[in-house]
């Protein structure tokens, strides 16, 4: 028995195409990594990750301050983001029906849209216009109002995996449902909401528009939290745009411990993800 | 022995956590319109001066003062459709292999690959596209265009690498991504008795993907071409690093351009009054567009399917 | 035409659980063969065996032989494409695609293996509704949508939508589960209607329908088949223990 061979050679001709386009795609981050590994390492070296940015033409100049900076910022970030994401998401999860609940929802969604760029405005507008000072604080309040959308909405979905069983068993027993929340459902969801803080705090690192704006950058040790402080994104993009050769290789060497930072965050998450849901027997 | 009274769990058992809780939930909803009414107030004078003329005018001169809004929207428009065009039919074509017809061993590799892509910061894809995409399209693909099709004024030249033909294909690779995840996300929810009903009656796989998935899969697939769409929009590092900043109307692909994005992180640093007016007047739009593009495209792809329901009439699954 | 649908040693396992063993009958040309057993014994897995549903897992491993009249189903040059045109399966939940009005539903098999002439489309379409006595109740709404109709009325749907490919044998697994007793009668007279012309292999939970409309039962339990015979003969005079003790009751 035999159907219609020209099905066939239409069918396989359409799936080669999408074979094709998929193998692009995949060629595609290829050469990017390709590309920062080969222009960056020529600039890694200890002096790189841990000096001063030195003038033009001079050699040994560094990064240091800029990983500092960043570090710091999104220190910051997370401290705002955390409580605040989980808290909210720990609403979401005991209401989840509710009117606020749907709105919070629509507006992480919203806000998780917004192009950075418009958060870094929003941040200035608010605090270092009003100042008239660039800060690290500010920078990390920028990085802060980013990823508490983020962090809410995957810890939502980290929370409600709790199954309603073990739930009700604590219910069962007389607890409230704050002992509940405490004793039972965050210990739980733990990994998972890690794992969540973990992404966020990967994109934060990443962020170049809104730290620009509010914390600008520096080329000094940050010394007190209202000063301007580098950063490693804006470090690429000025080092980059600059018109010397010295910078430019210096922007590839920042752009791979970028890199490798926000990728070595993203791959640990994804394992962790499998690994919890291996230990769950999914 | 029950030594407290049964009516002693009474709401204050509770203290504030629900409370504090549904604060927090607040003060998200508050943040969205706080960063609204930030930036409108921000915007404000040059609201004032220029009213909605300001989307039309292709005047941006600090020193008189004149600011107007038309290049670097059309900037932003063209750059981002562009990027949309490349990236469309990739983004689905590749979701449709990940999920419908790889072989399982490249499954995780080729969804691993693209996730990954969605991780590298834009300033990397920026710094990337001015070394090494820049450089490719002023010799290569640019040239080409201006030499046999320069007389076309879209493809007028000089070939200089940065522009709008560069910055629009650096936008396609960086919403790649979005595009394939959320396609996947929605092919996968097309139910496997749907897809069996199609196998059963004698089709072939390929008719099977263009019978029932995608067909089930339209207005996901909108959703998803509509959220990569607005992320092209909104994105600034990448695009500034490789559009040339030329505040003009874009005529040719191969011409220098701005965006709005792109226009605000090259002025900020050194803007003042009204031209820092304009600038958050540029940033009040920014936000309007890509919100209603995110709102159009969540209530496109989570849409719920239509589903077979046993009662009569137009029934759809809600 | 209708064929015989032979089954000989056929086993199926995923992964290392092995589901069916050896299991060996024939159901009879233009005849209904029920399949009879508890739940979770096999039985959807060998009537989705006989056409090559598994093909669409991975991890599922066939053993044996399934005959379609003189063909071999699991033969290397048998195109499994051309052998589900030939073989119809009607689903336990009625799924006519949600997306395709009445007549697209029907209309989809004949666009697939043969005719798109506007007309002889038509016709078509209106002699398989007609065929599963569903003409009259829809004729005046055909482009509407499928999901539009009953339970029953989809199942019905399901039903000319397979026959619109022209199958010689139709796979029914449970396909009055989800309907009401009016329904089922409805879709059972149908069936007696369809055996005239193809050969049928119905799995059912349910003894009185299994009585009803078929001419040979197999009782299935645990991937085993007990028991092979006419319709009967099983119920009458059971040769098995297993066998009486289920269809008396007194094994769930």
């Amino acid at each position: 028995m035999a159907s219609s061979p020209r099905r066939k050679i239409y069918g396989l001709l359409a799936e080669i195409v999408c074979g094709i386009f998929s193998a692009t795609s995949a060629f595609v981050l290829g050469l990017i990594l390709y590309f920062i590994a080969r222009r960056g390492l020529g600039a890694i070296s200890l002096t790189f990750l841990t000096s001063l940015p030195t003038p033009v033409g001079q050699a040994g100049g560094g990064i240091g301050n800029a990983l500092i900076g960043s570090a710091i910022m999104i220190g910051i970030g997370a401290l705002l983001a955390v409580p605040w994401g989980i808290t909210a998401a720990i609403f979401l999860d005991q209401h989840p029906h509710s009117r606020l609940a749907s709105l919070t929802r629509f507006a992480c969604r919203v806000l998780s849209g917004v192009p950075s760029l418009i958060i870094g405005l929003f941040v200035f507008t608010l605090l270092v216009l009003p100042t008239r000072t660039y800060s690290a604080l500010a920078g990390g309040i920028a990085l802060g109002v980013m990823m508490t959308p983020l962090i809410t909405l995957s810890s939502e979905t980290m929370l409600a995996t709790v199954s309603s069983n073990w739930r009700e068993a604590s219910y069962a027993l007389g607890a409230t449902k704050q002992q509940t929340v405490r004793m039972l459902i965050l210990p739980t969801a733990a990994g998972g909401l890690t794992v969540g803080v973990m992404l966020a705090i990967a994109l934060a690192a990443g962020q170049t528009a809104p730290v620009l704006l509010t914390a600008l950058t520096s080329r000094f040790w940050l010394e007190n939290l209202a000063q301007p402080a580098a950063s490693l994104p804006v470090l690429i993009y000025t080092y980059g745009i600059s018109p010397f050769p010295d910078w430019q290789s210096q922007a590839w060497g920042a752009a791979l411990v970028l890199v490798t930072i926000v990728l070595v965050l993203n791959i640990v998450s994804q394992a962790l993800v499998s690994f919890g849901n291996r230990k769950k027997g999914m | 022995m029950l030594t407290k009274k049964l009516t002693s769990h009474t709401k204050s058992s509770e203290g504030l956590f629900p409370l504090v809780t549904a604060l927090a939930a607040a003060l998200l909803l508050a943040l969205v319109g706080g960063i609204f009414w930030v930036v409108l107030r921000g915007a404000w004078p040059a609201m004032s001066t220029f009213g909605l003329g300001f989307l039309i005018s292709t005047a941006w001169d600090p020193v008189q003062n004149l600011y107007g809004a038309a290049p670097v929207m059309l900037g932003t428009l063209v750059t981002a459709l562009l990027a949309l065009m490349i990236a469309g039919p990739l983004g689905v074509a590749t979701a449709v292999y990940v999920n419908e017809l790889a072989p399982s061993y490249l499954r995780r590799p080729i969804s691993f690959a693209v996730e990954l892509l969605a991780a590298v910061p834009s300033v990397v894809y920026g710094l990337w596209g001015l070394f090494v995409l820049a450089p490719w399209i002023r010799t290569g693909p640019g040239a080409f265009l201006e030499q046999n099709f320069g007389f076309l004024p879209i493809f007028r030249g000089p070939s200089l690498g940065v522009g709008v033909l560069t910055a629009g294909l650096l936008l396609a690779i960086m919403i790649l991504p979005t595009i394939t995840a959320l396609t996947r996300e929605v092919m996968r929810g097309i139910p496997l008795d749907l897809r069996e009903a199609i196998f059963a009656l004698g089709a072939t796989r390929w008719e099977m993907i263009v019978r029932v998935v995608l067909p089930n899969s339209k207005t996901g697939i909108m959703g998803a071409l509509l959220l990569g769409l607005g992320r092209a929009i909104g994105e600034a590092m990448a695009v500034t690093m490789v559009i040339g900043n030329a505040n003009r109307l874009p005529i040719s692909l191969l011409a220098p351009a701005q965006t709005a994005a792109s226009l605000i992180v090259n002025e900020f640093p050194e803007a003042f009054d009204l031209q820092l007016s304009s600038l958050l007047l540029l940033g009040l739009w920014l936000f309007i567009i890509t919100s209603l593009v995110n709102m159009a495209a969540i209530w496109l792809a989570y849409r719920p399917a239509p589903v077979p329901t046993e009662q009569g009439g137009h029934a759809h699954g809600k | 035409m209708a064929q015989s649908v032979s089954l000989r040693n056929l086993s199926v396992s995923f992964g290392r659980q092995q589901v069916l063993h050896n299991v060996s009958l024939t159901a009879r040309a233009a005849e209904v063969t029920a399949l009879i057993g508890p739940s979770g014994c096999g039985k959807t897995t060998l009537l989705r065996s006989i056409n090559r549903m598994h093909d669409l897992y991975s991890g599922a491993k066939v053993s044996g032989q399934i005959l379609l009249g003189e063909e071999s189903v699991y033969a290397k040059q048998t195109d499994p494409v051309e052998l589900r045109r030939r073989i119809g399966m009607i689903f336990q939940k009625p799924n006519p695609f949600p997306h395709l009005s009445i007549f697209e539903n029907v209309a989809l098999g004949i666009r697939l293996h043969g005719t798109t002439a506007k007309t002889a489309l038509a016709d078509q379409v209106e002699a398989c509704l007609r065929r599963a006595s569903l003409w009259d109740e829809v004729k005046d709404r055909l482009h509407t949508l499928g999901t539009s109709l009953s339970g029953g009325q989809q199942q019905r749907l399901c039903i000319a939508r397979a026959l619109a490919v022209n199958p010689q044998v139709f796979l029914m697994d449970e396909p009055c589960a989800s309907l009401d007793p009016i329904s089922t009668m409805h879709v059972e007279e149908l069936l007696a209607e369809l055996s005239r012309e193809y050969t049928i292999i119905i799995v059912t939970h349910n003894m009185q329908q299994a009585a009803r409309v078929s001419q040979q039962a197999a009782f299935v339990l645990n991937g085993e088949l007990i028991e092979f015979g006419t319709t009967k003969e099983l119920f009458l005079h059971p040769q098995d223990t297993r066998t009486e003790a289920y269809i008396t009751g007194r094994m769930g």
